[in-house]
């Protein structure tokens, strides 16, 4: 186990809001991605 | 062979397409691999356990600013030789400096608040970086606030040129003024100044991941956008017919 001794807090807060942040705009732009290539597969296939 | 040949959408498409595979992957190992080893370093005599954000904070830091400096050279190559490509990727990039900014920002004032004993302090670096910050809301707000895609890409370049001035404010502020409460360089190589080794090799390796990390994001949103402007095209010329 690792010892975080009384800043347990301050650095299981820093580490967990940036991988919020990380993983929020990583699943962001996987979306977005997924979505311009559905339509724009979706159009060439109409048109 | 000249640089200028990516340019070309489909050329682009090609070739980041093959990139891509390796940016993920260098990202998640160099990532994950920094911010474990990281973790697991012993606590600092004076920071304690505090000194664990450094492997975030740095990272993030030097990210927010140099991303911003790489959307001035895309949005210079823009003004200049009006590549599209060039645009979208300023474009495309733009949010993942924003998160960077943040990431900096919160990660400061959570260190801050046991070691300084405050959230937060009108400190030159703190507040360039704040400024920072709000120069990438507003270039994204004013790519989505201009319909015409030319029209908002020319906007955003020269906002971008004035937001490079912060950019490099929040580089040197810390030499500019030095009355704040923000230390100097964390990778300092003068002698007495140098970080541990223990602490400056889980550094360079979360340095390296967040590099690759911001790689293949701008690769994935840059193919995103060129894909989203064939698609108008393509919706454009349908209507038309």
């Amino acid at each position: 186990m690792i010892e975080l001794g009384k800043y347990a807090g301050t650095v299981l807060a820093a580490y967990g809001v940036s991988l919020a942040l990380l993983l929020g705009v990583i699943w962001q732009s996987v979306a977005a991605n997924a979505r311009a290539r559905r339509a724009l597969e979706a159009q060439e296939k109409n048109g | 062979m000249s640089i200028w040949e990516y340019a070309n959408p489909v050329k682009f498409m090609r070739t980041s397409g093959a990139i891509l595979p390796w940016a993920v992957a260098g990202a998640a190992l160099c990532t994950v691999g920094g911010l474990v080893w990281g973790f697991l370093t012993p606590e600092d005599y004076k920071q304690g356990s505090t000194v664990k954000i450094v492997f975030i904070h740095v990272p993030a830091a030097m990210m927010a600013i140099n991303i911003w400096v790489m959307m001035l050279v895309a949005s210079l190559t823009w003004l200049i030789r009006r590549h599209h490509v060039s645009a979208l990727a300023a474009k495309a990039a733009a949010p993942v400096g924003a998160v960077m900014t943040l990431i900096a920002l919160a990660t400061g004032a959570i260190w801050g608040q046991p070691m300084w004993g405050t959230w937060w302090e009108w400190d030159p670096r703190l507040t360039s970086f704040l400024i920072l910050f709000l120069f990438y809301v507003g270039y994204i707000a004013l790519w989505s606030a201009v319909e015409d895609p030319d029209s908002a890409a020319d906007l955003t370049g020269w906002l971008c040129l004035v937001g490079s001035v912060f950019a490099l404010l929040s580089r040197y502020a810390v030499l500019f003024w030095n009355q704040g409460l923000h230390q100097g360089a964390s990778l300092s190589v003068a002698e007495g100044e140098r970080m541990s080794a223990v602490y400056r090799y889980p550094l360079y390796l979360s340095m390296l991941g967040f590099f690759l990390l911001f790689l293949a994001l701008l690769l994935i949103r840059t193919r995103t956008e060129i894909r989203r402007r064939r698609l108008a095209a393509l919706q454009a010329r349908e209507a038309r017919a």
